[in-house]
């Protein structure tokens, strides 16, 4: 045997034994930044892509496409209200650990057909598995439904959303799919994964990171805010009593 | 037309914004009142979080009192002496108010403290303040003019201050409390405190109706000014973005109420105010007794 037909044969072992790369996602998105201006309204996100092969389409089970973007994870702290002394008050609260800010799930059928539970449980796909809650207090029996409540609230507010059979799927190589996020966005990167699934597994995956940030003058102010707080407040009061100045002047002008 | 609010970091419609603050500036014109008990709820009803609509009420305040206290100081209808006391006592409340805020904030419960509040000042001032335009109305359509009692139990109080423009010898214990229990609103409720103030000192010190609006604005903006520099440093919760857009939107619209307000009776001005008092009041004690739709709230950040 040859050194060439060595080779040869060690490249298609290669190949064989590494069915995981086997299909690579190729990724555009429409936009890589999100600029948090004065007028800033939420935005539309487009994602789109192809699967690179080197080799045929495999048969069996059809390709599924899902999408994630997560914003910054921080700790929430979820309350819950009871009657108290005949008025609604706060009392039991549990601290989730990790929530992201925004969360969306996009993908090409429905998320269950797409995933099972093993490989949703490893890479943290579905909106439940995104919140980690390590731990409620002792006299909390029913902590699951604290994370529930972060989930139906956010939901609420369109944070979390899970958009299935939204992503299009063309000859099983070219996908799309369009994420709007609204306007009650916080700063930081928003981490994006594209997962390719066949038969509920996951074949390949890639990540890649949208940066939300406030621009011009509401970063100006932001940094103020957080960095001089008292001369941000001095100014604060200035402009306000400075306006109200102006305002009640241009009125007196307009009937004189 | 959205805007976003850099500090709120919630995007409103700038129009909506210019408008309440227009109609509350018309009601607080109309009244003479600094319309922050309103405003403040109405923050809430729009989607700004509690603490930033709290926050900024009081920025917003110091500005539309500003115009007011200059009207006032012409007039020469600021008692600057009783103002000082008052604000003496108003800075050290302010000052506890913030911790008691900050400290509640911590436990989730500053939502319930602030509507508690709420429904016991307005329910006590509203319906205290319509019983009495009621009797005053119904003794001038008998003829008699409104009379007030001039001497209680006030006036047998030590460390007594004359008190030249308001005509008075009294006790400094009574204003400097005032002073302190309007400092602490100030800094908990996000108001001014006139509608609580106001009356006690009608009532309470027997102040001269004249001189009462005109130092009460001289307290409120010191007071004011204080908390918003309190809140700015310590929660950065004051939104400069949203102070300006209710300004504007306010000091129009209370220019429009001053004019109204000219042409309708005191007595008849005053059962119109105790009567939105009591509906503010109303509604924020319905919303404690009645089960919320949501029974879960999410704060950021752990305990």
């Amino acid at each position: 045997m040859t050194l060439s037909k060595t080779l040869r044969w060690l490249v298609a072992a290669l190949f064989i034994a590494m069915p995981v790369t086997a299909e690579e996602v190729v990724l555009g998105l429409s936009k890589n930044e999100v600029a948090i201006t004065t007028s800033f309204n939420g935005s539309e996100i487009l994602i789109f892509g192809a699967v690179k092969r080197e080799k045929p389409i495999p048969d069996g089970e059809p390709l599924a496409v899902i999408i994630t973007i997560a914003g910054p994870s921080e700790t929430v702290t979820v309350r819950r209200k009871e009657k108290k002394l005949g008025i609604w008050v706060n009392t039991d609260s549990v601290d989730v650990d990790a929530a992201p800010s925004f969360y969306a799930v996009a993908t090409s059928g429905l998320l269950r057909d797409a995933l099972n539970d093993v490989e949703d449980l490893r890479y943290k796909i579905s909106v439940p598995r995104a919140i980690r809650s390590v731990g409620a207090p002792m006299n909390v029996l029913d902590a699951a439904s604290f994370t529930e409540a972060v989930i139906r609230i956010r939901g609420a507010s369109d944070l979390y959303q899970l958009l299935e059979d939204s992503v299009t799927v063309d000859d099983q190589t070219l996908f799309q799919t369009s994420v709007r996020m609204p306007a009650a966005l916080t700063e930081g990167s928003y981490a994006t994964r594209i997962f390719l699934t066949r038969g509920g597994k996951v074949v390949s995956s890639y990540e890649t990171a949208i940066d939300v940030r406030k621009v011009g003058l509401e970063r100006w102010l932001y940094t103020l805010s957080r960095e001089n707080a008292f001369l941000y407040g001095l100014m604060s009061l200035a402009i306000a009593i400075a306006a109200g100045w102006g305002a009640s002047a241009v009125f007196r002008l307009f009937r004189a | 037309m959205q805007i976003y609010l850099p500090i709120a970091e919630v995007s409103v419609n700038a129009f909506l914004l210019l408008g309440l603050g227009g109609i509350v500036g018309i009601l607080s014109g109309m009244f003479g009142v600094g319309g922050g008990f309103l405003m403040t709820p109405l923050l809430f009803f729009i989607g700004i979080p509690p603490a930033v609509a709290v926050a900024t009420e009081a920025n917003q305040i110091v500005a539309s009192s500003f115009s007011g206290v200059l009207a006032h100081f012409k007039r020469k209808t600021v008692d600057l002496k009783m103002g000082t006391v008052l604000l003496i006592g108003g800075l050290v409340g302010a000052a506890l108010g913030v911790v008691v805020f900050n400290y509640l904030k911590a436990q989730g419960q500053v939502d319930l403290l602030v509507k508690l509040c709420y429904v016991l000042f307005l329910g006590v001032i509203g319906g205290l303040m319509f019983f009495e335009s009621l009797n005053a109305i119904r003794k001038t359509a008998k003829g008699k003019p409104a009379t007030r009692k001039k001497h209680n139990w006030i006036h047998g109080l030590p460390f007594k201050m004359r008190f030249r423009v308001s005509g008075l010898y009294i006790s400094v214990i009574p204003p400097l409390i005032v002073g302190l229990c309007v400092g602490i609103l100030a800094a908990i409720m996000g108001v001014g405190g006139g509608f609580i103030m106001v009356p006690a000192m009608i009532y309470l010190l027997g102040m001269p109706t004249k001189v009462v609006v005109g130092t009460s604005l001289f307290q409120i903006i010191f007071v004011t000014a204080f908390t918003t520099m309190l809140h700015a440093t310590t929660n950065f919760t004051v939104d400069i973005v949203l102070a300006v857009l209710l300004l504007v939107g306010g000091v129009i619209g209370a220019q429009i109420g001053t004019r109204i307000g000219v042409k309708m009776k005191a007595e008849q001005l005053r059962i119109w105010l105790a009567v939105m008092v009591l509906a503010v009041c109303f509604k924020l004690a319905l919303d404690l007794l009645l089960q919320p739709t949501e029974l879960y709230s999410i704060g950021v950040g752990g305990h």
